[in-house]
């Protein structure tokens, strides 16, 4: 007889891969828990906020998830990752900001921690399926050989923006047991099983940025990296390049951003675009952020083959984003696909993602050029 | 014995990581018992219940010195090797920044860190052996240098240290040397006379007594102050009720006799080279504790051996555990000149009471077998560039 299949659990403490936990339990499955340890909140002190919580990797998510695998009575280890994460994500992350882009660093996490080094850290101790909190379902569709996947139920909280990176080979060792599930199921499931997380309050935000504040963040990385400040003052221009005045790095700005310009014109001014060449961030009026096109690269897909032909798809080019009507055009370069709405859309953010979906089939994704 | 029975997950455990910690002696056990039951006197009662309190501890300080070779009277409890350490830097060199202190890359957290917390330090390198070079001490002494701290053996590799050497230099320059005594007590001599140290930390639960007690032997005459207030315990120097059921255990566990775990060790190590590719032995070279291996399999991840091995009942250790409970790569191993991916592809084997033939070869099996799934692994990260 063979021992059942290992599978691994990624546990942050929180309620949602609480409840998965407790859910193959339940369903006499063999489970080892894992936290990965993946950023050292004793960096950055300077932005620590008395009483945040909800940051990731903090000692009471590790207190919590190893509480919850306590009672399941599931064998627990916390994972270091704080290398790989700095590495594929933080890094990117920072560079992605001073580029003038808007990074994700949730999905860089997706594409090269979660489901990259904790797949690999799982074939280490011989589970063959990683299973996560995500909001999103998947099914293997026999006829066309491939994984596919779906969102999830709660629409509110769907993840699937986050997963496009994922591969065939990814998903077909990944179980995301709440897809089919809506938030109040699964925090009255987790109560029902004894999860003595079922009540805490979701996580927000980027894990590692406390407060949300990004600038801030980046801001005191460069001072823990020892790279000076100076270099990314620049000018803020008007849309006919005019300078209107100065700021202290194109990080502190995002594409669409009205508040903190620190300009005073007569109109409300939003950030069109910022060129990290040479340190401009470009202002303008709000009609002038409503693009007809984007052009996504190193485009991934998920529940279809590449398209040969132009095809319709309904396009989320950010998490909160209601995707909208558009046409897929392929390129020549097949890494690549041009996306034409059906009606402009405000605030096309480089480093975002596009990600294609048919109704709730996710088609696939790539990053915004 | 040696196989441990934990309950609550139904899972025999083969125990090989005995310098984290050990299991309790059977003999320890039965006085603990004893003592936890007929011992509830304050020691410090003038009545017949504090009497016999108050002797069993001073049975136990005689067993310890008997183990550390030194006069009972110099011998101090405490809570264990982290309090004896912390009493030993800051009882003699003081909370504040006067005088210099001389310790090592080697040295646990115990000492490193009260170390810096003082400040005003001299942290010495060792070398790719695992030792430290004792003219490295001779030269970062100081005329203001008041302690030197250099622990006797390594908790990582079990790498001795040549504390005669170091204290032929310490009593030359007349400065008082301190030794973190944690992993060498009851598995090599630790007659601190012969060592010709002045101050010596133990601790209970790496030689089969229970967790909660340790000791600082302080040679006579040594001026040492104390840090916590309350009471005369333990001659003025740690106030506190005594511990008695855990000092009893400690007491106990130092006069145990001991069976000698080298060709446990040596046969581990054997089998180990002979039968995982590549497989290296961490500070072969160095004089070190008969029961310790820090060995280093190339290519592969100790923390995802370390749990294969641990979900097949197998309990080892790579490096240390941060305050997540997360492996960090061993400062140790790393202060050898052992670059990252040196130290995070080696496992700390240590052996000890309760281990048999047949466990060890158990264990190299079980090695080989989760080594191998790990090195068809392709590495993790790249296949598809997914960076924008």
């Amino acid at each position: 007889m063979t021992p059942e299949p290992l599978i691994a659990v990624a546990m942050s403490g929180g309620v949602d891969s609480s409840a998965v936990a407790a859910m193959l339990k339940r369903d006499g499955r063999r489970l080892v828990g894992m936290t990965m340890q993946l950023w050292n909140q004793r960096r950055l002190p300077q932005l620590q906020v008395e009483g945040a919580s909800g940051r990731c990797c903090s000692l009471d998510d590790v207190y919590d998830a190893r509480a919850v695998a306590a009672a399941l009575d599931i064998p627990y280890y916390v994972v270091n990752f704080e290398e790989q994460f700095e590495q594929t994500v933080v890094r990117p992350f920072v560079d992605e900001y001073l580029q003038g882009r808007t990074p994700i660093p949730c999905t860089l996490c997706n594409n090269h921690v979660k489901f990259e080094q904790f797949l690999h850290m799982a074939d280490g101790v011989g589970a063959s399926h990683v299973a996560t909190g995500h909001y999103a379902r998947l099914d293997f569709n026999s006829s066309t050989g491939r994984w596919e996947m779906r969102r999830g139920r709660d629409e509110a909280k769907d993840q699937t923006y986050f997963l496009f990176g994922l591969r065939q080979d990814q998903l077909a060792r990944t179980l995301f047991p709440l897809g089919g599930m809506t938030k109040p199921e699964v925090r009255a499931l987790a109560a029902e099983l004894g999860v003595s997380t079922a009540a805490k309050s979701d996580s927000q935000e980027i894990c590692f940025v406390p407060n949300g504040d990004y600038a801030a963040f980046i801001d005191g990385y460069f001072e823990e990296q020892g790279i000076p400040r100076q270099a990314v003052r620049g000018q803020i221009v008007d849309t006919s390049g005019k300078p209107i005045g100065e700021h202290d790095g194109v990080h502190h700005f995002t594409v669409g951003q009205r508040k903190g310009l620190g300009v005073a014109v007569g109109e409300p001014l939003y950030v069109i675009s910022t060129n990290p060449m040479t340190q401009q961030v470009i202002v303008g009026r709000n009609e002038d952020l409503l693009r007809p096109r984007l052009v996504a690269k190193e485009v991934n897909w998920i529940s279809i083959q590449p398209i040969a032909e132009p095809r319709p798809a309904q396009v989320k080019i950010r998490n909160k984003h209601e995707a909208a009507q558009a046409t897929l055009i392929p390129c020549s370069d097949p890494s690549r696909v041009e996306v034409l709405f059906d009606a402009p859309q405000r605030a096309v953010t480089p480093g975002q993602a596009a990600v294609m979906y048919d109704r709730d089939l996710v088609l696939g994704g790539g990053w915004i050029e | 014995m040696g196989i441990v029975t934990i309950k609550s997950i139904g899972l025999f455990v083969y125990y090989f990581d005995h310098n984290a910690s050990t299991p309790l002696a059977p003999e320890v056990l039965a006085a603990m018992e004893r003592a936890q039951r007929e011992l509830f006197g304050n020691p410090s009662s003038i009545h017949a219940a504090g009497q016999a309190a108050r002797k069993a501890v001073e049975a136990a300080r005689a067993q310890v010195a008997g183990l550390l070779r030194c006069d009972p009277k110099e011998v101090i409890f405490t809570s264990g090797g982290t309090e004896a350490d912390n009493l030993a830097i800051f009882g003699v060199a003081g909370h504040g920044p006067d005088g210099h202190v001389v310790t090592t890359a080697l040295e646990h957290p115990a000492v490193l860190e009260p170390v810096r917390a003082r400040g005003n330090f001299t942290v010495i390198p060792v070398g790719s052996d695992g030792v430290v070079d004792p003219d490295e001490i001779r030269r970062a002494l100081r005329p203001d240098t008041v302690l030197i701290s250099v622990m006797h053996a390594n908790n990582e590799t079990g790498a001795i240290q040549p504390l005669g050497e170091i204290a032929a230099i310490a009593r030359e320059a007349g400065v008082p040397l301190h030794s973190d005594g944690v992993q060498a007590a009851t598995k090599i001599t630790t007659d601190v006379g012969e060592l010709g140290v002045d101050l010596y930390s133990i601790t209970g639960h790496k030689f089969n007594g229970p967790k909660g007690a340790g000791a600082l032997y302080v040679r006579d005459g040594v001026k040492l102050s104390s840090l916590q207030m309350g009471g005369r315990h333990e001659r003025n120097h740690r106030a506190g009720t005594e511990n008695v059921a855990a000092i009893v255990g400690l007491g106990e566990a130092a006069s145990l006799q001991r069976k000698d775990v080298a060709p446990l060790r040596d046969r581990l190590e054997a089998g180990l080279l002979a039968r995982v590719p590549d497989a290296v032995v961490n500070t072969a070279s160095a004089a070190r504790t008969p029961n310790t291996s820090s060995m280093r399999f190339p290519g592969l991840d100790s923390e995802a051996l370390l749990i294969a091995l641990d979900l097949a009942g197998f309990a080892v250790s790579a490096g240390a555990a941060c305050s997540s409970g997360a492996v960090k790569p061993s400062h140790v191993l790393t202060a050898m000149g052992l670059s990252m991916a040196e130290a995070r592809s080696s496992i700390r084997f240590s052996v000890g009471l309760g281990n048999t033939e047949e466990q060890v070869d158990l264990l190299i099996a079980a090695v080989e077998a989760a080594s191998a799934r790990l090195r068809k692994l392709a590495p993790a990260g790249g296949l598809v560039n997914l960076l924008p």
